[in-house]
């Protein structure tokens, strides 16, 4: 008994007729216009709701605590305390309203540009700069933290997000990853077998690209000819959207769709932000090399957080005071870090040999006893 | 009392990780081909009908995915074996192993570990085309915080790819292709770091691992015909390193060659001259020679025989051992 030519036709497209389910919008998802007026979605192809004013309350503090934050960073480098800094100045809705989203369970998989989020997730400031002070590789505790190492080979990060939330699938938690990954990023071909395992495997990934123009020099219009990067989730059978990622609501909102669909046990989703990076590309980097002032400005009209922050007051939850106390809590946070921060890291040189294996391989002993010889021998002199 | 079994090196791996899968759920066994089809060596036959196809499953075509996936898997508590088809299809994956699954305890303090196995078919003398033939081991061997096991015996292959699936760290573990349909009896074998004398002997140490091992005993055999007594070393895993058995045994015999398929050039073979050079100048009456891979591509199944080091080739350096100015101590009295 074989399978009738129906049948036959309807196993070989059983996997989903059509791509419709899987486009993004045609624009960018926007809910606040550049003024943080209120403006309906209209072309957008999912439904997308306006979260409630607590939450987004909560992400325009967590934005401006990050932006000082961030700056504090910055400036640390000027000092010396940092050796290096990616700033995520502009991105702020980016970093923030994806991590206050999640929930507990969930995982998080950032790049070196996620200091913001980092930060927005609870670890501890000095931990997360660990990596960029350079007295170790990570500072926190992934597991603790369900949050990876922050991720520096580009797009390495996308398939370890999809053999976490497979794992957690796996398990019967409702965890989702949320793995975050730069324009460039997605010219890897990590990018690539990230998706498609998340995809393959009905993986629970949201891959949440921030497109902020460049890759270091290098813009967009290098990277891809794809109309946006959000339809590179067609091919793969993964539901994508664009967003305004300067629309700290609408990333929100997306998110929140995003995190459901993800839940509902539809697989990954993949999110484009469009949005800019006001700073070069790290405080070593020259950006007047490749872009213009002009260019530049036409994004502070965008900024994220000013234009949340417009809704808010008109919608009468927060007012000066507010915006004071809040400021005042960054201040001090700021202030805070910049005193931890001039404490020299302990550095223990025997520690290097703690953890390359669980037990040594007796040529890593081996190194570990010459190196306690040279500095028995230091002592002594 | 249980009999010993006679098995091929290949049934022996399968055995391991069925018994592996058995023991723990958590393992999990996944690459290309490894599911319905068992491997295109066999290896992993029967286990997804066995264990089920959600613990041994096919993944899509793509090796820098599939052990980025094992990472994300150890994650949540798995322990992945995965196999590369091939030794020169594992490239793709390189970035992941070297940037992530080798440093992941490190770069972390210690939080996270990834107790996962990365299975390599390696090396050649199979009659290989192209790109199938290729003698890996060096790449991994020199990045730190990988373990590098290359069986020869498939009482090794089981009990060390047991013992691989049971460490908490990654462990890349090569298989010689040429090995796969070799009988051997599944006996007992030691742990990681204890490299074997396979053939005892006096005058000569002949250094070897993987698809070399079986070579350099029948040079063994073939120079017992010219007089010479030699001894023949399996180092087993080559991280972590057994020095000390090496270097044993050099203090013995006073001449060592090792025996190596990979090219020559800046290799694991160079590294153990070295090694006995620094530790065992002493006992040497000789310099260390070097019995390996020749510093180019690896040749078309034709002419592979001109490439690999073979009986003749280990023969000739155990001649150049320097036996006429051999210093007082070495001197062979019969010769
Ligand atoms: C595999 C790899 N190649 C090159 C680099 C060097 N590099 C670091 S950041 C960067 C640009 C990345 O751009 P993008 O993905 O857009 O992220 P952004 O820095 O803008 O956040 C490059 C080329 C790297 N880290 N990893
Ligand atoms: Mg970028």
């Amino acid at each position: 008994m074989g399978l009738s030519s129906d049948d036959g036709v309807m196993q070989s497209t059983a996997r989903q007729v059509g791509v419709e389910h899987l486009l993004p919008s045609p624009e960018p998802v926007r809910l606040l216009d550049e003024h943080g007026t209120q403006v309906l979605p209209s072309s957008a192809r999912r439904d997308y709701v306006m979260p409630t004013p607590e939450r987004l309350r909560a992400v325009w503090r967590a934005m401006v605590i990050g932006r000082r934050l961030d700056a504090q960073s910055t400036a640390l480098t000027k000092q010396g305390r940092l050796a290096v800094y990616p700033s995520a100045r502009g991105q702020e809705a980016c970093q923030v309203a994806p991590v206050l989203s999640l929930g507990p369970g969930d995982w998080l998989f950032p790049t070196y540009r996620e200091s913001m989020a980092l930060f927005t997730r609870g670890i501890d400031e000095v931990e997360v700069l660990s990596l960029l002070r350079g007295d170790r590789h990570c500072g926190y505790d992934p597991m603790r933290h369900r949050t990876a190492a922050q991720c520096t080979p580009l797009a390495t990060q996308l398939p370890h997000a999809a053999g976490a939330a497979y794992g957690m699938k796996r398990r019967g938690e409702d965890g989702v990853a949320l793995a975050f990954v730069g324009d460039g990023g997605t010219s890897e071909g990590d990018f690539h077998e990230g998706l498609n395992f998340a995809a393959v495997f009905g993986a629970p990934v949201v891959f949440f690209v921030q497109n902020n123009n460049y890759a270091i020099s290098v813009p967009l219009s290098k990277q891809t000819k794809a109309p946006s990067l959000a339809y590179k989730g067609i091919g793969y059978g993964i539901s994508s959207e664009q967003v305004d990622g300067n629309d700290a609501a609408a990333v929100l909102s997306v998110m929140d769709v995003a995190l459901a669909h993800c839940r509902s046990g539809n697989g990954p989703f993949l999110i484009e932000a469009h949005t800019y990076r006001m700073e070069a590309h790290t405080n070593a980097d020259d950006a007047t090399r490749y872009r213009t002032g002009e260019e530049v400005s036409t994004w502070i009209s965008r900024d994220p957080v000013t234009r949340l922050e417009a809704w808010l007051r008109e919608r009468g939850v927060i007012d000066d005071e507010t915006v004071a106390a809040v400021q005042a809590e960054a201040e001090e946070q700021a202030a805070s870090l910049r005193d931890r921060m001039h404490d020299d890291a302990t550095l223990r040189p025997m520690s290097l040999f703690d953890n390359v294996f669980a037990t040594p391989t007796p040529q890593v002993r081996a190194a570990e006893a010459m190196v306690r010889a040279e500095s028995e021998a230091g002592e002594q002199a | 009392m249980s009999e010993i079994e006679t098995v091929t090196f290949a049934a022996a791996i399968n055995r391991a990780l069925g018994d592996s899968m058995a023991a723990d759920d958590d393992v999990l066994v996944f690459g290309e081909d490894v599911g319905t089809l068992g491997g295109v060596f066999r290896v992993t036959d029967g286990l997804a009908q066995r264990f089920g196809e959600d613990r041994c499953f096919d993944t899509p075509l793509a090796e820098s995915g599939i052990v980025g996936f094992a990472i994300g898997l150890c994650l949540t508590g798995f322990r992945p074996v995965v196999e590369m088809q091939f030794d020169a299809f594992a490239y793709p994956a390189f970035e992941q192993i070297a940037s992530h699954v080798a440093k992941m305890r490190n770069r972390t303090s210690g939080a996270v570990h990834l107790p996962m196995v990365i299975r390599v078919p390696y090396a050649g003398g199979i009659g290989g085309v192209e790109h199938h033939c290729d003698s890996s081991e060096g790449y991994y061997a020199h990045t730190a915080g990988l373990k590098v096991v290359t069986p020869a015996t498939p009482a090794d292959a089981y009990s060390l790819l047991r013992e691989a699936i049971e460490d908490p760290d990654p462990v890349v573990f090569m298989e010689p292709k040429v090995s796969y349909w070799t009988k051997g009896e599944l006996t007992p074998a030691p742990g990681f770091g204890q490299a074997v004398v396979r053939r005892p002997g006096t005058e000569v140490t002949l250094v070897a691992y993987g698809p070399s091992v079986p070579v350099a005993l029948k040079a063994a055999e073939a120079a017992a015909e010219d007089g010479y007594d030699v001894e023949v070393i399996d180092l087993r895993t080559l991280v972590p390193l057994d020095d000390a058995t090496v270097m044993e045994s050099v203090a013995r015999t006073g001449r060592c060659v090792v025996v190596s398929e990979a090219s020559g050039f800046a290799g694991v073979a160079g590294e153990l001259a070295a090694r006995i050079s620094e530790q065992s100048f002493h006992s040497l009456a000789a310099p260390v020679l070097r019995v390996s891979g020749l510093p180019i591509p690896y040749p078309a199944p034709m002419l592979e025989h001109t490439y690999l080091p073979g009986v003749d080739r280990i023969l000739d350096a155990i001649d150049r051992l320097q036996w006429q100015d051999t210093p007082g101590d070495f001197s062979v009295a019969a010769r």
